[in-house]
């Protein structure tokens, strides 16, 4: 293969974005309107700087920072108790049969149709209403993290990572639960060392799908009354003042994030799965 | 020493719920004793129920009634002195073959070098000392069986429960395995309850032979093989055993299904000579 094979490979994963940012500059120059459609140099400028304060709602780095904040907040909770209630669900039929109809009428509602509810509950209640703090760095910190966000996005996350946890468990081969008994295995042992393990690959695959949707529901719930930063924020905040540049800026860094995290995951799965390719 | 059995099975039967609401007898009245490192090999025709009876041994199957002891104690649930070898393929697969064959004393809590030494010693039995971090994708189907047969052993059990563990495997790599499963039991000593719908594999192995019925199955006849070992295929004794087995089954299978149904028949003594 050697250099031109290298170019040759990597030019094939760049060449649609190559010809979409130059089709993106061309009708920008074409329209000359910067609140349709701003030139690809005017975003770029703002990635070149992306520490610096917009709109006097601090700069792309810490709005991507808060967002992220949120996304795990919510998300951890959801894998917290998405993995557990999963390996139960599919180990034992009674909860299953227990509690699957009661979650799958749940499950068809978008996470945007619980704002309404969510704000009546929580409002604008957050982590450090919960323990009381009104002021210093941690206010800020805890401040941001609000109930009603957090709900919306381990709403998102939840049922992803719930479903393949429950179908993870449930392909675990009968004959691993059978030598492990035999072997000497309690309760707790085939939980952590064989459905675990067992249902891994499949469980790695919903947190994956579940970061994707969690950090999708990010722009809803940052439209939630009370948020003051984020990037969905920054991304209505910026509609409202007709700065499209900071728009598709903010866009364009979701997309990234979210493609890095799916990246990660991507390679957990390459080096740990292994075995589930090579085995029948 | 033989005085008292190891394995005493009196009057058990098992019985399921069929999906259309019926009971389904898969074994009844069996009664017999295994005595201290006795090889017993239990023959009869797929689906008798010999497998069911193997799990209600290793305490992985309730008994609907009867009694099953070991050294006197009741059998309701997996205990480490019976130890199981699957035909299918049970070894953990995101496990390495050491920390598979690890894995029964990790259960038993046993310390984390011991049990790798142990586990160790025991690769080095089947000669797999090599294939210690490799994993069970790597091996082929002979190695995968003998880390299986290893890890029951590594729990050092008294019992070893054997369902059809070779059945898988091709004619050659079976034969291979045989004569290893021999010299493991002779230098180790072990009770061994095996399994097996192949007549020959259970001349070759036993020092008794169970022949069971088809469902529900049943003792129909106990075959004590008086060869010396090492046993020879070509020994005239031997073709002898294998006729006075298959004329048995033959018999039940006319009791059982009337002279018309002789395909288990053919296919049975079809097993015989392949291998």
């Amino acid at each position: 293969m050697g250099i031109k094979g290298f170019f040759v490979r990597t030019g094939i994963y760049l060449l649609v974005p190559f010809v979409f940012i130059a089709l993106w500059g061309f009708i920008a120059r074409h329209f000359a309107n910067e609140v349709i459609l701003p030139d690809v140099g005017q975003v770029a400028k703002l990635f070149m700087k992306p520490t610096e304060s917009l709109i006097s709602m601090g700069s792309l780095t810490t709005n991507v920072a808060v967002s992220l904040v949120r996304v795990l907040a919510g998300y951890m909770l959801a894998v917290c108790i998405g993995v557990p209630l999963g390996i139960i669900m599919g180990y034992y039929g009674t909860v299953f049969k227990l509690l699957n109809g009661f979650l799958a009428m749940f499950r068809p509602i978008p996470p945007l149709a619980w704002v309404p509810l969510v704000l009546a509950w929580f409002g604008v209640a957050s982590l450090a209403t919960l323990f009381h703090i009104d002021r210093g760095t941690a206010y800020i910190y805890l401040s941001n993290l609000k109930f009603s966000m957090i709900f919306i996005i381990f709403i998102g996350a939840f049922y992803p990572i719930l479903t393949s946890s429950i179908h993870g468990v449930m392909g675990v081969r009968n004959i691993f639960l059978d030598s492990a008994r035999v072997l000497g295995a309690n309760h707790w042992d085939i939980f952590r060392k064989i459905l675990l393990p067992g249902a891994s690959p499949s469980i790695v695959n919903g947190m994956r799908i579940g970061l994707g949707v969690a950090w999708m529901c990010l722009v809803s719930a940052e439209m939630l009354p009370g948020s003051l930063s984020g990037v969905g924020y920054l991304i209505t905040h910026a509609y409202t003042l007709a700065r499209t540049d900071i728009v598709i800026a903010g866009m364009i860094s979701i997309g990234m994030i979210g493609a890095f995290l799916d990246l990660f995951f991507r390679i957990i799965e390459n080096r740990k799965f292994v075995w589930t390719r090579l085995t029948r | 020493m033989n005085s008292e059995p190891v394995i005493k099975i009196r009057d058990l039967k098992k019985t399921f719920k069929s999906n259309n609401g019926g009971v389904i007898e898969a074994v009844a009245h069996v009664n017999f004793d295994v005595s201290e490192n006795d090889f017993v090999c239990i023959v009869g025709p797929s689906g008798c129920g010999k497998s069911t009876l193997l799990r209600m041994v290793a305490g992985l199957e309730t008994i609907t009634s009867g009694r099953i002891t070991y050294r006197g104690e009741d059998v309701s649930k997996p205990r480490k002195e019976i130890g199981m070898v699957f035909q299918e393929y049970s070894l953990l697969p995101w496990r390495n073959v050491i920390d598979n064959v690890a894995l029964g004393p990790e259960f038993l809590g046993v310390p984390r070098q011991e049990r790798y030494d142990k586990a160790m010693d025991y690769l080095r039995i089947v000669g797999m000392e090599a294939f210690s971090h490799s994993f069970p994708h790597e091996l082929s189907g002979g190695m995968r069986q003998r880390v299986a047969i290893i890890r029951a052993l590594a729990n050092d059990p008294d019992v070893l429960l054997m369902d059809e563990p070779f059945g898988a495997l091709d004619a050659h790599t079976r034969i291979l395995l045989q004569k290893e499963l021999l010299r493991i039991w002779e230098n180790h000593r072990k009770t061994i309850l095996f399994v097996t719908h192949s007549v020959d594999e259970a001349i070759y192995l036993a020092d008794r032979i169970m022949v069971m019925s088809a469902r529900p199955g049943r003792i129909i006849d106990i075959i004590d093989v008086n060869m010396d070992r090492p046993r020879h295929r070509s020994d005239p004794i031997y073709g002898q055993l294998a006729e006075q087995i298959l004329a048995v089954l033959e018999r039940e299978a006319s009791v059982s299904f009337g002279n018309a149904n002789t395909e288990r028949m053919t296919e049975m003594k079809e097993n015989l000579c392949l291998n």
